[in-house]
């Protein structure tokens, strides 16, 4: 079973991409920041994929990336940014900074699904 | 509310005959779902009355309408992907040198929907560049609805349909953003396809040309003797060296006797041997 940490701020989407991870087989860990993110990272050990918001408070999804990418293994996961900035700009931007894939949401099962095929873990 | 059966038996009539399309029993729960905004938004008390009103034979705009709802148009960019992968190997190595002296590529979209599938073979081609110069790329996608060709031929796409099985990195390479949720497949890749408004039943767009022809989940709405016309229709098309791929779970077998399988690529199927003579005559 892969292993999928949901890093958003909001409760709802956790909640919601939870259950769709749920029945894609994935054991599903949740952080609310960057920084509970990478901690989990660092400590915990480096999950398959992250599912990666934005805009969150204390630390955001772009500064997480490029932290998680200086740590040891940190290359490993595969992340998809899943976010409201849904203009070409932020996603080149995401592209460049070492994210795998890019959900714009708002998303479902489906949209969700395809990305974790493509970035070969679903 | 549920429709009642005898509505439910004029919409199958509808379809049938005017597309050859049937209303089997896993497709039954989308008609509820696909006339009721049609129902409310023509201010019909539900869809019986919807049908009704239909079967007078006094609204053919509204038929039309209802006819193009009925259609399952789903699809999405490289569905089920490893068709993909199969067909950029072995496939198409084989097709390309058998036509290395003509220098031309024939592939057929059948039931092309909204254009994802021969769009995606598009941008695969687009992405190899080096190895198709030079060559004539025929990419002809065809569908019944005229609606789903329209959209086709556009290439505009809303935010969850071009995300859904796209990599981010060719959307990034292929789209343009038009705000407001949408976005337009890039003109180079618009250039390389021609959507025709035809179905199954007609003739082919070019007879005997096509190097691969993609039918996939298709013919599982058609009753069996369509299914043979549609597999008439397509041996007719294809090239004596051609692939012919199918849905995942589709086969020919049992269905016809004018393809069989491909022995070196496991779901994809080559004209019988004869079958050009057969064309001929």
């Amino acid at each position: 079973m892969k292993t999928c940490l949901v890093v958003d701020d909001s409760k709802v989407i956790r909640k919601v991409a939870r259950h769709i991870l749920e029945t894609l087989d994935f054991t599903v860990e949740e952080a609310e920041d960057g920084r509970a993110a990478l901690d989990h990272c660092t400590g915990s050990g480096m999950p398959d994929v992250v599912l990666l918001d934005w805009n969150m408070p204390v630390m955001s999804g772009m500064e997480f990336l490029r932290a998680l990418r200086r740590v040891e293994g940190g290359d490993a996961p595969k992340v998809v940014f899943c976010t409201t900035e849904n203009d070409i700009a932020h996603i080149r931007a995401a592209i460049e900074a070492g994210a795998d894939e890019y959900v714009m949401k708002p998303f479902d099962r489906e949209t969700l699904h395809s990305k974790l095929q493509i970035v070969g873990a679903a | 509310m549920e429709i009642s059966a005898s509505s439910r038996q004029i919409l199958a009539g509808l379809l049938e005959s005017r597309t050859g399309q049937q209303i089997g029993i896993g497709r039954r729960w989308r008609v509820d779902a696909a006339l009721a905004p049609i129902a409310r938004d023509g201010g019909f008390t539900d869809v019986d009355e919807l049908v009704k009103r239909i079967a007078s034979g006094q609204a053919p705009a509204l038929a039309e309408k209802v006819l193009e709802a009925l259609l399952n148009n789903e699809t999405y960019f490289y569905r089920d992907k490893l068709p993909f992968d199969l067909l950029f190997a072995e496939p198409l190595k084989r097709i390309e040198a058998a036509r290395m002296k003509e220098r031309r590529l024939s592939i057929w979209s059948v039931g092309c929907s909204t254009g994802q599938e021969l769009y995606s073979i598009a941008m695969s081609l687009a992405e190899q560049a080096t190895r198709w110069r030079g060559w004539t790329i025929d990419l002809v996608g065809t569908d019944i609805s005229r609606t789903a060709t329209e959209r086709a031929r556009a290439g505009r796409y809303s935010q969850f349909e071009v995300q859904r099985g796209l990599p981010v990195l060719q959307m990034v390479r292929w789209f343009e953003e038009e705000g407001a949720g949408q976005w337009r497949i890039a003109q180079p890749i618009r250039d390389m396809v021609r959507f025709e408004n035809r179905g199954i039943a007609d003739r082919p767009p070019m007879p005997g040309m096509f190097d691969i022809i993609l039918c996939r989940n298709v013919l599982l709405y058609f009753a069996d003797s369509m299914k043979r016309l549609a597999y008439t229709r397509l041996a007719d098309a294809i090239r004596p060296e051609g692939a012919l791929m199918l849905g995942a779970g589709e086969t020919v077998i049992g269905q016809t006797d004018r393809f069989v399988s491909d022995p070196d690529s496991r779901g994809l199927y080559r004209p019988a041997p004869g079958a050009e003579a057969r064309r001929v005559a």
